[in-house]
C-alpha cells in the first residue's frame, strides 16, 4: 500500500487502471440495468416499481462507501502524511455526493407508490440526508483549503468525524421504528429472491467499478493540477 | 514515550480520538432511542396512551380479517396489532396505498378519540424486507396447496 504513495508509481498504475475500471464498470452497469429494467419479473406486492432497486441500492452503497473512502484516506493522511491520501479523499467526495443524491431521489420516487409518501422525517431518510449535507460541507472545506492554502489536516479531521454517521445510517432501521424496512441482506442471509439478487449483485459491482474509475480519473486530474501549478511557479521564478 | 516514532504517536492519538468520537456518537444515538422513533407500536400506545386529540403515528400489522368498509363507502376500519397482544382499532377515510392489505405493515398518522379509536388522517404502507417475484409466490402457494392436499389424503 505504501508503495503507491509515490505519485510516479501511482500515475503509471492509474494510467491503465482508470480506463479498465471505467469500461468494465460501464459494461456491467448497462448489462445489469437492462436485466433489471426489462427482464426480472415484477414483485408480488410492489409490482413493476421493484426495478428501482437496481439503481437505489448501488447508489446507497456508494453514497456510504464514498464516505468510508474519505474516512480511511483521511486516517492514512493524518497518521502517515501521504499527500496522495488527501487527494484520494478529495477525489471521492463529489462522486460520493452524486450517488447519495441519486439514492435520495430514487428512494423518494419509490416511496410515493409503495409507502404513499415522497418524504418522511424518519431515522433512515433523515440520516441519509445528513450524509448529503456532510458531503457538501466536506467538498466546500476541501476546496477552500486547496485554493486558499491551509492545512489539509482540517478536511481530514472533518472526514473522520463525519464517519460516525455511517453506522447510524446502517443501524437506523434496527434501532428505531422506521418506515424503511430492515436490511434485506445480512451476513449469510438474503430476503431478496435470487431472481433479483443476481442482477442486483452485478449492478453493485458495476457501479463500484465505475466509482473507482471516476475517483482514479479525478486523482490524476488533481495531480496534474498540482504539477502544472508547480511548473508555472518555477517558470515565473526563472523568468 | 520519547522513543516512539512520530507517526506511531499520531496513530495512537487518532485511535484515541476515534474511540472518543464513536463513543460520543453511540451515546447520542442511545439517548435518542425513544425520541427518534418514527411511530408508536400498538403495545406502546396501549401502555401509555397519548392524550385525546394529540397527533401521533401508530405502526404495526393490519390484523387478518379486520378490514371493513363502513356504510359511507369511503371509511375503512381495521385493527392494528403487533407480536404482543395489543390491538388498536383504527378508522380512516381516504385513498388507500397499494400495499395496504391484511397482514402487511402500516403506519397511521392521526390521534385517539374518546372511545379509544385511532382516527387516521393519513395512511402509509410499510414494505417488509422480502422481495419475491409474483409468479414465484403464486407457484409456491399452489405447491403448498397441493402438498396440503397430498398430506391430508385419507385423513377424513
Amino acid at each position: 500500500m505504501h508503495g503507491f504513495a509515490n505519485p510516479t508509481r501511482f500515475l503509471s498504475l492509474a494510467k491503465w487502471l482508470t480506463p479498465l475500471l471505467l469500461l468494465s464498470g460501464i459494461v456491467l452497469v448497462a448489462g445489469s440495468l437492462a436485466w433489471g429494467l426489462f427482464m426480472v419479473p415484477p414483485d408480488r406486492l410492489m409490482g413493476e416499481t421493484v426495478r428501482i432497486l437496481f439503481i437505489h441500492v448501488p447508489s446507497a452503497w456508494l453514497g456510504m462507501g464514498g464516505w468510508m473512502a474519505i474516512a480511511i484516506s483521511s486516517l492514512m493522511f493524518l497518521v502517515w502524511r501521504h499527500p496522495l491520501a488527501a487527494l484520494a479523499a478529495r477525489a471521492a467526495a463529489v462522486p460520493g455526493m452524486v450517488f447519495t443524491a441519486i439514492c435520495l431521489a430514487t428512494g423518494s420516487i419509490w416511496g410515493r407508490p409503495t409507502w404513499g409518501t415522497w418524504w418522511e422525517w424518519d431515522g433512515r431518510l433523515t440520516s441519509m440526508l445528513v450524509l448529503l449535507f456532510l458531503y457538501a460541507g466536506y467538498i466546500a472545506l476541501a476546496q477552500a483549503v486547496a485554493r486558499d492554502g491551509g492545512s489539509s489536516r482540517i478536511p481530514a479531521i472533518f472526514g473522520l468525524l463525519g464517519a460516525i454517521n455511517i453506522p447510524i445510517i446502517n443501524r437506523s432501521v434496527v434501532w428505531w421504528n422506521s418506515i424503511h424496512q430492515p436490511p434485506s441482506i445480512t451476513i449469510g442471509k438474503s430476503a431478496i429472491d435470487i431472481a433479483y439478487l443476481i442482477p442486483l449483485g452485478v449492478a453493485v459491482l458495476g457501479f463500484s467499478l465505475l466509482f473507482g474509475g471516476v475517483v482514479l480519473a479525478r486523482m490524476r486530474a488533481l495531480l496534474a493540477d498540482v504539477q502544472t501549478e508547480a511548473r508555472l511557479r518555477r517558470m515565473a521564478l526563472d523568468g | 514515550m520519547s522513543g516512539l516514532k512520530a507517526k506511531h504517536q499520531r496513530l495512537i492519538l487518532v485511535a484515541i480520538a476515534l474511540i472518543a468520537i464513536i463513543g460520543a456518537g453511540l451515546l447520542a444515538a442511545w439517548g435518542l432511542r425513544n425520541q427518534a422513533n418514527y411511530f408508536y407500536l400498538p403495545d406502546q400506545l396501549v401502555a401509555a396512551p397519548p392524550s385525546v386529540g394529540q397527533p401521533v403515528r401508530l405502526g404495526g400489522m393490519v390484523a387478518d380479517g379486520s378490514i371493513e368498509t363502513l356504510a359511507d363507502g369511503i371509511t375503512v376500519s381495521f385493527i392494528v396489532t403487533d407480536q404482543e397482544d395489543a390491538r388498536v382499532p383504527v378508522r380512516f377515510s381516504g385513498i388507500l396505498p397499494d400495499l395496504f392489505v391484511e397482514g402487511s405493515g402500516v403506519v397511521a398518522e392521526g390521534s385517539l378519540n374518546e372511545q379509544g379509536v385511532f382516527i387516521a388522517d393519513n395512511l402509509l404502507a410499510k414494505h417488509d424486507e422480502n422481495y419475491v417475484p409474483r409468479e414465484l409466490q403464486e407457484m409456491s402457494e399452489h405447491q403448498a396447496a397441493r402438498m396440503a392436499e397430498e398430506t391430508t389424503v385419507g385423513l377424513e
